[in-house]
């Protein structure tokens, strides 16, 4: 019964969705009033109504009601509960329907923290984002019904995936479709604009939160998938230039491109036109996300859902939103008059520069994912494009992001000098190629890639310490220490997204670059060395799991006779499911992983042991988390806390949360 | 435990999961060549080779039998004396270009190869002529704004 409800409210939902799409849009055209204002309570009617759809979902989900397709699929009784919860979408239906929930939420906040917003440009965002919802509704309705009823229910499901039966896959998905959706708000508030044909610094300051929201989110998403690839699948690997991780990296550099241009037209009212081109093509990038990963057009390991009646609808809902939204951006972008006047030498410039820079790595994405169907469609050429060529093509793109930061980030608005500008920083430039220079001379091999990485990520973090400084003015030690405190938080944003994007460089350098590998065959009992540790394989024994049988390894490190550590890699196999999957066991240190995975018994009783050395690592993560972390401060500065409603409502509001 | 292996490789692929999926030893002890060098190209050359039955991993990361049949070939070759050049050509005149992970450069190839540099020339180009365009431009007036705008906007920019 709750499960038909769900389904009804669903139906509910892309009604209201319908009539939120329509009726607010001419409202604000023909200037009435109560047709404007009606979206607010729509907005909110059809998150309720969704959010109460999704919730019937889970319910089935959690008491393993299995007269429902998508529970016998994806669930089983014997599943711990918090995969239970995100079994609801850890598949195609399921996850649709979350996509479906997210986007209504942020039409929502919308609703509720806009109330600053003009009327006639409220109305027209949530008009835009309820079309977009609708189109998606009815995606799911049509396509990927996910409350499918089965006539002859089994007594157990067959199990969710076992590697998606994982604490860092569990939340991938979320922050991954917040951020994804997330986008879409961009996307509603450039269109808006486009309709009332006027963007203004208040539209940058009032699109700028939602950018932000979606670009954090996007940063946490791909980090938290990145970091499951790996401890989960087996060698370490954290980035495979797999088509679906193109399709969620192509939206975050835009993003990243968007939120920077969206800071030009706020403090500078210029780049209008740019601004609202990249926030439509990044939200287009992520629905070309959705339609690579579930069209099965790029067959790749996330593709859970391979249909072409699915592509083909994705497929018109991109062409519908994309092909509208530019086609109003050519009739009224010219309308779009830029204002501020800057010189060629100026931080307007140096963003111009960031932007340039990270949309055309993008593209550059962009096409080595397309361009194996554009040779085989058009040229008819079976060919692959891989990690080779992109790290080759993307590679140039992120140095050279990386060597102009500092300099752009401590350019003053309007006019700069770039020589006065340049004065602190040859030092700490020079410092930073001496360093690369002595890790050149110190590392074994001559790869340069980690002397280069390690250069670049100083040169970064120092110079965003110099900005920083530089921001608490002039005077004595003390006085600066103390407005040093006292700075916004969007410069302490800047600052710790900049560190963290410095520390991400450097950290997949070395990664990269001076990761170690052993394999062999080790006895019970015997001793190798590996990267200075005298590792013994001790045990191997079978232990029975909630869903699972392991066989897991005990292995002790020891180093100058001192145990360190006792390491436990797995081998699972999940009977239900019918996978086995790799566990691997990792000692996180600050400078370097320990990495160990257990391979098969061998004819002579041994096993086979992978062991990697892994320098820092943790680097990577903590990095991303550090982006995301300057993102989360921007977002609390108390400028857009004030544009986002905050007026109205005293209390510390944060939008888009 | 092999045969198991392959059933559940083959069924993993029927049921068209993420070959990913598979618990990763790619490289097993018994493959590595005595000699370091050797084998180190052995694993250059097979992390651009693409594992045919997968998705989008090289033969170097997957652990399907035909990949490991593909490295036992790649170190055959070597063995014998091929240069990595002739290796890959081996491969590819066998498999055909769909197994290099690095696309050649030959025939429409060079279009994906000079997007990068011609984009962002263009890219450069275009936004060099917008700012020395920028420069000129003389200050627009205000008033664009409405005086109440201009109020509004006051409001929000106060901080």
């Amino acid at each position: 019964m709750i499960v038909e409800l769900g389904h009804f409210a669903l139906i509910l939902a892309f009604a209201v969705a319908l009539a939120q799409a329509v009726i607010p849009l001419v409202g604000a055209h023909k200037g009435w009033r109560d047709w404007m204002v009606v979206a607010n309570p729509m907005a909110t009617t059809q998150f309720l109504l969704v959010a109460f759809s999704y919730a019937a979902l889970t319910y089935a989900f959690l008491v393993s009601d299995f007269s429902v397709k998508l529970v016998v699929d994806n669930s089983h009784t014997l599943k711990p509960l918090i995969y239970k919860i995100s079994g609801v979408w850890g598949n195609h239906e399921g996850s649709l329907l979350l996509w479906v929930l997210t986007l209504s939420l942020f039409g929502a906040c919308a609703a509720w923290f806009g109330g600053n917003l003009p009327a006639s440009l409220q109305a027209r965002v949530l008009a835009v984002q309820s079309a977009i919802t609708a189109a998606f509704i009815a995606f799911t309705i049509f396509t990927s019904n996910p409350f499918t009823r089965l006539a002859f229910p089994p007594f157990d499901g067959t199990d969710l995936n076992p590697l998606l039966q994982d604490p860092g896959l569990a939340f991938h998905p979320p922050f991954l479709y917040l951020g994804y959706v997330g986008l879409s708000m961009a996307f509603s508030f450039a269109v808006a604009a486009l309709i009332e044909g006027r963007v203004d610094a208040a539209w940058g300051r009032w699109v700028r939160p939602w950018t932000l929201a979606a670009w954090v989110f996007l940063t946490i998403g791909i980090a938290t998938g990145s970091w499951w690839a790996y401890y989960e699948l087996g060698w370490g690997g954290f980035w495979f230039w797999d088509p679906v991780e193109n399709a969620s990296l192509m939206p975050w550099l835009f993003a990243a491109a968007l939120l920077h241009s969206a800071i030009v037209v706020e403090k500078r009212e210029t780049l209008k036109s740019w601004t609202i081109l990249l926030a439509i093509l990044g939200f287009g990038f992520s629905l070309m996300g959705t339609f690579i990963v579930r069209s099965g057009l790029l067959t790749s390991v996330h593709a859970f859902a391979m249909d072409p009646e699915r592509g083909v609808f994705i497929l018109m809902i991109l062409a519908a939103f994309m092909g509208g939204a530019l086609t109003l951006f050519a009739l009224r972008a010219p309308v779009l008059e830029a204002k501020g006047v800057f010189s060629t030498v100026s931080r307007e410039s140096a963003l111009v520069i960031n932007n340039v820079l990270l949309a055309v790595s993008s593209f550059v994405i962009f096409i080595g994912t397309m361009w194996p169907l554009v040779a085989e469609m058009l040229f008819d050429r079976v060919l692959s494009v891989g990690p080779p060529f992109f790290n080759m093509a993307f590679t140039p793109f992120i140095v050279a992001l990386a060597m102009v930061l500092p300099i752009g980030a401590m350019l003053p608005w309007k006019r700069g000098n770039l020589a006065r500008t340049l004065r602190p920083l040859w030092g700490l430039a020079a410092f930073s190629v001496a360093m690369g220079a002595v890790t050149w001379a110190l590392q074994t091999g001559n790869s340069p890639l980690v002397p280069v990485g390690l250069a670049l990520g100083l040169w970064v973090f120092l110079g965003s310490c110099a900005d920083i400084w530089a921001r608490t003015g002039r005077g004595d030690l003390i006085a600066r220490l103390g407005r040093l405190t006292r700075l916004p938080r969007a410069d302490w944003g800047k600052y710790t997204a900049h560190v963290g994007m410095g520390m991400t460089v450097f950290a997949v350098a070395a990664l990269v670059g001076w990761e170690s590998e052993d394999i062999r065959v080790v006895q019970i009992g015997e001793s190798f060395d590996k990267g200075g540790y005298t590792l013994t394989l001790t045990a191997v024994e079978r232990v029975q799991g909630a869903n699972f049988v392991s066989t897991m390894g005990t292995i002790e490190a020891h180093r100058d006779g001192r145990l360190i550590t006792t390491l436990h890699p797995e081998k699972r196999f999940y009977p239900i499911a019918g996978m086995p999957t790799t566990e691997a066991a990792i000692d996180y240190k600050i400078h370097r992983d320990l990495y160990i995975t257990l391979g098969d018994p061998q004819d002579n009783g041994g096993w086979a042991v992978r062991t990697y050395i892994k320098p820092f690592a943790n680097w990577l993560w903590f990095g991303c988390f550090l982006m995301a972390l300057g993102g989360i401060f921007s977002l609390s500065d108390r400028r857009y806390r004030v544009a986002a409603g905050a007026a109205r409502e005293p209390r510390n509001t944060v939008p888009a949360e | 435990m092999t045969g198991l292996r392959a059933i559940l490789a083959a069924l993993a692929l029927v049921l068209a999961l993420p070959a990913l999926a598979l618990p990763a030893l790619a490289v097993q002890p018994d493959e590595i060549l005595d000699d370091p060098v050797m084998e180190q190209r052995a694993r250059d050359i097979s992390a651009g080779l693409r594992c045919l039955v997968c998705r989008n991993e090289s033969i170097d990361e997957s652990n399907a039998d035909l990949a490991r049949d593909m490295r036992l070939l790649v170190r055959e070759r070597l063995v014998e004396g091929d240069s990595n050049t002739e290796v890959l050509d081996f491969i590819v005149e066998r498999y055909g270009e769909y197994v290099l992970l690095r696309p050649t450069t030959d025939g429409v190839n060079i279009i994906l190869w000079v997007a990068a540099p011609v984009l962002f020339l263009i890219a450069l180009l275009i936004s060099f002529i917008y700012l020395r365009n920028r420069d000129k431009a003389p200050e627009p007036s205000r008033g664009a704004l409405s005086d109440s705008e201009e109020q509004r906007l006051k409001e929000l920019l106060k901080d």
